[in-house]
């Protein structure tokens, strides 16, 4: 009761909150992760635009490492099951997670898609986030790596026109790069836009036609998988861009 | 268009904490929203706008405060320029997000009878 003037006034209460707005989704997250970790399967967050490039890593991903490690994949698609279908052609096991009108995954959505999904056969699980340069960025799903799909189409900027995207990536995969000889994309410009971008750039050229950087990105996931087991952060220094030539 | 999820996250923290303090209304609701969280504050404001109504914060007012990113040298701490490579001059380690990236529920002010 407001007891300065007795008029029967509700009292303004001030309350310090001090949360994370969307700890609901991180708690999950980490359940998620929880998971990933108890049961040894590596959880890779593929992102990207739509049309960069991400259903033909992970059939590329299918051809290079099938007979070596058992991986399977969860494809966020706002209206159609085309990507799971894709993959399943290519041998991997595969559910696509309908989000309807939402623009992104959430930890919540992965959870549920996965209580039918037999993870935990799997050595790595990549999702297959929906195609979105912005949304997705701000979701943790419970991923081990951020991986985000850049297509030598989509112009030099896009880093800095995304930082959030590319900020919290672990590596970018730099798709496409068979098209390069028709293009005029300057592909040291997009080392320089994510070091400004990116604390620790890591920039992997890579065609799913030409079958270029395939071996160096499964190199890079079995490196993840030992780093997953020794609990200790993948040392990939060969990825590192040459910053001495990026324009200052 | 993830700022309606986050705006409904936020309806509901808010709600559970006004119940939880027998409260009857919500008088204004602060929150802060950094340049790198990927949130739009215009358009977080407009889901806000359209999902408060028939809620316990349909009378709140809302203030969103804009949080400038910074990026510093982990070693050193020396701040870097707005849009340099992400590395520090001195001591070349890879740079840290001192701030900019947050979604945060600040405050609130309750209407406790």
């Amino acid at each position: 009761m407001c007891d300065s003037c007795g008029c029967g006034d509700p009292s303004i209460v001030p309350v310090e909150v001090q949360e994370r707005i969307l700890a609901g989704n991180e708690r999950t997250a980490a359940h998620n992760r929880d998971h990933f970790h108890r049961e040894g399967v590596l959880a890779v967050n593929l992102m990207g635009s739509p049309g960069s490039g991400k259903t033909s890593i992970l059939e590329a991903t299918a051809r290079a490492l099938k007979q070596e490690i058992r991986i399977g994949a969860v494809s966020g698609d706002l209206a159609t099951s085309h990507d799971a279908e894709r993959l399943r052609a290519a041998g991997i096991p595969s559910e696509s997670i309908t989000t309807g009108t939402a623009c992104h995954l959430d930890a919540e959505l992965v959870h549920r898609t996965l209580h039918d999904f037999p993870w935990r056969k799997l050595q790595i699980l990549f999702i297959e986030n929906v195609g979105n340069l912005v949304c997705p960025a701000v979701y943790d799903l419970g991923q081990t790596a951020n991986v985000v799909a850049l297509s030598v189409t989509e112009g030099e900027d896009k880093p800095l026109k995304y930082p959030p995207m590319f900020r919290n990536a672990d590596l970018v995969l730099l798709t496409k790069t068979d098209l390069l000889p028709h293009l005029s994309v300057d592909v040291a410009a997009i080392h320089d836009a994510l070091a400004r971008v990116m604390p620790r750039p890591r920039l992997l050229p890579f065609s799913a036609v030409t079958g270029e950087g395939v071996e160096r990105w499964a190199a890079w996931l079995r490196e993840r998988r030992i780093a997953l087991f020794l609990q200790e952060p993948a040392r990939d220094a060969d990825l590192m861009p040459q910053l001495a030539s990026s324009r200052a | 268009m993830h700022e309606y999820s986050i705006v409904s996250a936020l309806l509901d923290r808010v709600e559970n904490e006004a119940r939880n303090r027998g409260a009857v209304g919500v008088h204004a609701i602060r929150v802060k929203i950094g340049d790198l969280a990927g949130v739009d504050r215009g358009l977080f404001a407009t889901a806000f706008e359209t999902f408060r109504a028939g809620t316990i914060c349909a009378g709140a007012a809302l203030t969103v405060v804009p949080v400038e990113a910074c990026w510093e040298c982990p070693r050193c701490g020396q701040p870097l320029a707005r849009g340099a490579v992400l590395r520090c001059a001195m001591c070349l380690e890879p740079a840290g997000l001192a701030r900019g990236d947050e979604i945060l529920l600040d405050s609130i002010e309750l209407e406790v009878p």
